[in-house]
């Protein structure tokens, strides 16, 4: 329980904090390292520490710090944090609902660097050379997965677009590849061939490009849970939740449409656009409606989905003239 | 039936209850996880394949290992089967479409999986029906015979349901798949073990 509540986020710090933010922030992380070893500490040893067997935490331990941007907010209820830290698909920790929060904490996030291809600053880097703490914004997204169920997440975020601008991706590329880490040691599911391993995803430079895409790195004021897809991940809300890819270490600026991992498992059943579109089913159900998680229950209908998940406003230029079911 | 049947037969008959105990339980304490409705229905599928499975494994055991107390549980197991099958639909069309019937026969003629789900459930309806041993007696033993052969083609609608909705992982299906062939093996003629013997014997 300790490890959990101090562990990932001193592991996080050494890895993230960038150097030109070091002033900056650390009285504050100072400060929160203090309130928590000693506020929260005799919390936890006096309740949670009793609970024996679970390694998840019900409760954020609000901690990062970032600015929230308003703008494209929803004010929708926000969906439990128990709900949002143990309901996940993370195929490389198990199929199962449950699966990645009891298996995540095998998941070793520090040290972690991201191969970067394609771009004039490319190479390995570390999260802290990716991500200057000073740019996080705290955008509350809907997520519609492609089984019908949706969430609203407080995500901690940066614009994607602010670090492709930093990258300088090639003149020639199109599109964004991403991995995700496939090291069977630390991931259980990846020894069974479920999916090609490693898990990829893609966007075009539009899309990556577009203000609503973001590379989080927390939800809830906390750094990512390892179940998340920690320490840093995708959150593209007009898409389908499998398009936000967990657990980056590959970022590749393409010519080619990358092959992403659904697409290659099932072409017919997901294309690689997978934007979030009531009107076209996946071969074997509807999408015309979500269940929202925590809130439609047994005596509520499943709410409408809505077109590009209710972001039609921000991104339905970027698909003008495509026909959306050719390009599902 | 004299008062120790009648101890066995509650005693299993209880022992049908308890995964619609623990389920009924579930709900009420909220422990079905954050999607509950979804657990219900899958759970309440599982276990009507799991009755309808374990109705099947009587005959064998008396042949293969001489167990013969289950043939006379065939009845309530298999009815077991059916209930939970029909409260995987309610639970369908309560919790999927909340009795939108327009959206729920869309459903059932668009979506094979639907399809052969409704079919593996109205094939067991005949049968429910004629469960009665005054049925047996009006149909006469061998055309009931025939008509529960139903059954083995109900179990492969309900697999085959089973494993066109799954979206990648095929493990869960796949168990339940050998569970059935080895059942179906297990019927086979006697000549065809005679002869297999004979043959590895030479």
């Amino acid at each position: 329980m300790s490890k959990l509540l101090f562990g990932k986020q001193n592991e996080y710090q050494r890895a993230a904090l960038p150097e030109s933010a070091v002033t900056a922030t650390h009285d504050y992380l100072n400060r929160r390292q203090f309130i928590q070893r000693w506020g929260m500490a005799g919390l936890a040893l006096a309740t949670t520490s009793l609970v024996t067997g679970t390694l998840e935490a019900n409760q954020p331990s609000a901690s990062l710090k970032s600015t929230s941007n308003s703008q494209y907010d929803t004010t929708e209820a926000l969906t439990d944090y128990e709900s949002v830290t143990t309901y996940n698909n993370y195929y490389e920790f198990g199929t199962g609902k449950s699966d990645p929060a009891r298996h995540a904490h095998q998941l070793i996030t520090d040290p972690w660097s991201v191969e970067i291809r394609g771009a004039a600053k490319q190479g390995s880097m570390g999260l802290d050379q990716l991500i200057d703490e000073r740019d996080l914004e705290r955008r509350i997204y809907r997520l519609r997965c492609v089984e019908g169920w949706s969430m609203v997440i407080p995500w901690i975020g940066i614009p994607l677009r602010k670090i492709i601008q930093r990258l300088e991706p090639d003149n020639s590329a199109k599109y964004v590849e991403f991995t995700t880490l496939a090291d069977p040691q630390q991931m259980p599911g990846i020894r069974r061939n479920v999916l090609d391993w490693p898990y990829r995803e893609g966007l075009t430079m539009a899309e990556a490009m577009n203000p609503l895409t973001l590379l989080a790195v927390g939800l809830y004021d906390e750094y990512l849970p390892k179940q998340n897809g920690a320490p840093l991940r995708l959150v593209v809300p007009w898409k389908y939740g499998f398009k936000s890819i967990k657990s980056i270490v590959g970022i590749d600026f393409t010519r080619q449409q990358p092959l992403t991992s659904w697409n290659k498992s099932n072409a017919q059943e997901y294309g690689f656009y997978s934007n979030v579109n009531p009107e076209v089913a996946h071969p074997r159900w509807s999408q015309a409606r979500e269940r929202r998680i925590g809130e439609d229950s047994f005596f509520t209908p499943k709410r409408e989905t809505l077109m590009f998940n209710g972001y039609a406003e921000q991104v339905a230029h970027l698909y003008a003239g495509m026909d959306l079911r050719k390009h599902f | 039936m004299n008062a120790r049947q009648t101890l066995k037969t509650s005693l299993l008959f209880s022992l049908c209850c308890l995964p619609l105990a623990a389920l009924v339980w579930g709900v009420a304490a909220n422990q079905l996880g954050a999607n509950p409705t979804e657990a219900l229905i899958r759970e309440l599928g599982q276990w009507a394949l799991r009755f309808l499975l374990i109705t099947l494994t009587a005959t064998p055991a008396r042949r293969w290992l001489g167990w013969g107390f289950l043939l006379s549980y065939r009845r309530m197991l298999g009815l077991f089967g059916f209930f939970y099958g029909l409260l995987h639909l309610i639970g369908f069309i309560w919790f999927e479409h909340f009795f939108n019937w327009q959206e729920l026969l869309e459903d059932i003629l668009k979506r094979p999986f639907i399809t052969l789900g409704m079919l593996a459930l109205l094939l067991l309806v005949p049968l429910a029906v004629t469960s009665t041993r005054g049925a047996v007696r009006r149909l006469g033993f061998k055309t009931w015979q025939r008509l529960h052969r139903l059954l083995y083609l109900a179990v492969s609608a309900a697999l085959v349901h089973f494993f066109l909705l799954v979206k990648a992982d095929l493990l869960e299906p796949l168990i339940y798949l050998a569970v059935w062939v080895l059942l179906l093996v297990l019927r086979l003629p006697d000549r065809f073990f005679v002869l297999r013997w004979r043959s590895v014997s030479e």
